[in-house]
């Protein structure tokens, strides 16, 4: 009979933050895990902005790149993609991700480069996410900003986007919730996260259950957090723009109540 | 004794055999129409006749295929150049309909801002005034167009026609030389409709010169100073009011009245 044995002391050891983070590796890794995943998320919302617009223009050619770059970018596996970017690009000589110290915090290459990865395919998700929402405002609305004399920008900024807004933040929550656990991925080029600290750990401790265990619960602690953050801002949006109101997380996880819109007529 | 000689009237609205077409579809057969200052011109028809899409090419939310819209002697969402007529770039167009107000069949309102905010976004983000001048110049407004009670509300706790009066508010507040009303009324409760043509009585009373297309004729008969009445694209007959009303000239006028006024 094969005896099940679980190291209990190295799993409280490293699922408890207090203890966990006296460990360089894991503090240092999970701060890159954070701030990957925001500023990918940043790379992605600027990307899928510009792509939205492109994807909505009148000039067939700009509708055309933009076409291209989500297909490609959703069409291929993410992994593949930061090879790419990390070796590909430096072993042909295009970029070759040194480390880069900005505005005091040190950037090492790796992170850079799954920072440009993450960020460029999520580009492509939020291009669709983004466009989704501009389309769902009633075309009356684009006219009426521009019957009072609006330029396409002004009314873009100033009366489609907070409406758009609307349709585009909760997905957008679920795009940084899905970010946050893509960071691992990084792990493949060698990153420095917090899933690759974990690894180097259990190279040393050879105890993988206990390890892998404790670091996804650090993963689902940041994603639970994020859940709270997420709600407080869609509850947030809501009241203050006064259209819609939603339920509570907790009601719409129970179901039971649809989620109602008011009529503006 | 010097007979004083009555300056010719100034056109200040002109258009000039405009054509359109939706594909294949022609909605404006040689349209031509001549508004002065301070004018209040009702435009009539049956649906389809193109009444709206001949406000909607005035302030250039539709291009025109021929002909030419001029305000003021400046043509309106093109340039001559060479000869040649070329589209205006987006921020001369804007520019352009700065001096043209729009109120919606459906008052499309921004859902997002409040009555004052409503009113307020187009001088601040676009005639550049600061907040404090707009926000005033806003209050004022609603108070003229008696709302002077719901500065603070959203555009969802407002009937129907409270809604089209900040709609009202919210074009005069860009003070535009002249105003178009796309069936202000026709989507409102009737009990509503009385509100919104008050109000549009008080504008044309006060001078604004005004292009209106309503199926009100009571309204009509008492506000307009010109009747036009369009079918199938084209102007049919172009009269006074009280000439239009009592006596149309052209059948299809006269059908129309007997039917609508029944």
């Amino acid at each position: 009979m094969l005896a099940v044995i679980f190291h209990w002391d190295t799993f409280f050891h490293y699922v408890w933050p207090p203890t966990a983070l006296q460990n360089p590796l894991i503090r240092s890794g999970l701060w890159v895990t954070i701030y990957m995943a925001v500023l990918a998320q940043l790379i992605g919302v600027i990307l899928g902005a510009v792509c939205a617009l492109m994807l909505l223009s009148k000039h067939r050619a700009l509708r055309w790149i933009a076409v291209v770059y989500v297909t490609y970018f959703r069409g291929t596996p993410v992994l593949v993609q930061l090879s790419l970017i990390y070796f590909g690009s430096a072993a042909i000589g295009i970029y070759q991700f040194p480390d880069l110290t900005v505005g005091g915090l040190m950037l090492p290459g790796i992170v850079q480069a799954g920072i440009l990865g993450l960020g460029i395919n999520e580009g492509a998700y939020m291009a669709e996410i983004i466009r989704a929402g501009i389309i769902s405002t009633e075309a009356g609305q684009m006219e009426a900003a521009k019957a009072l004399g609006m330029p396409f920008r002004t009314a873009m900024i100033w009366i489609i986007a907070p409406q758009a807004a609307k349709v585009i933040i909760p997905p957008l929550g679920n795009e940084f919730n899905n970010m946050l656990k893509s960071t691992t991925l990084v792990t493949v080029i060698g990153g420095i996260e917090l899933f690759n600290a974990f690894e180097q750990v259990n190279s040393v401790l050879f105890e993988p259950f206990e390890l892998f265990l404790a670091v996804s619960f650090y993963y689902l602690a940041l994603t639970i957090a994020w859940g709270f953050v997420q709600s407080r801002i869609e509850a947030g949006l809501g009241e203050r723009k006064g259209i819609e109101r939603r339920p509570s997380t907790l009601r719409r996880l129970l179901g039971g109540t649809r989620v109602s819109r008011v009529s503006s007529r | 004794m010097i007979e004083a000689v009555a300056p010719e009237p100034r056109i200040f609205l002109e258009v000039s055999h405009l054509q359109k077409w939706f594909g294949a579809h022609h909605v404006l057969r040689d349209v031509s129409l001549a508004v002065q200052r301070r004018q209040v011109i009702c435009i009539v028809g049956p649906s389809g006749s193109g009444k709206s899409t001949l406000l909607r090419c005035i302030n250039h939310l539709e291009p025109i295929q021929e002909g030419a819209i001029r305000l003021g002697g400046q043509l309106i969402g093109y340039t001559e150049r060479r000869g040649r007529v070329i589209p205006k770039r987006d921020r001369e167009v804007a520019a352009d309909r700065r001096k043209i107000g729009m109120v919606f069949q459906r008052f499309n309102l921004f859902p997002h801002l409040t009555a004052l905010g409503n009113v307020t976004v187009a001088p601040i983000r676009v005639a550049r005034q600061p907040k404090l001048v707009a926000e005033e110049t806003a209050r004022t407004l609603l108070d003229r167009v008696g709302l002077g009670d719901s500065h603070w509300k959203y555009p969802y706790q407002l009937s129907g026609g409270q809604q089209q009066r900040v709609a009202i508010a919210r074009a005069l507040a860009m003070e535009p030389t002249v105003m178009l009303f796309d069936e202000a009324t026709s989507a409102l409760d009737p009990e509503m409709i009385g509100e919104v043509l008050d109000v549009m009585k008080k504008l044309a009373l006060d001078g604004m010169t005004m292009l209106v297309v309503t199926h009100e004729m009571g309204f009509a008969r008492e506000v307009a100073d010109h009747m036009v009445m369009m079918d199938a694209g084209q102007i049919v007959e172009e009269a006074p009011a009280a000439a239009f009303f009592d006596h149309p000239e052209s059948e299809r006028t006269r059908a129309f009245l007997s039917k609508i006024l029944r």
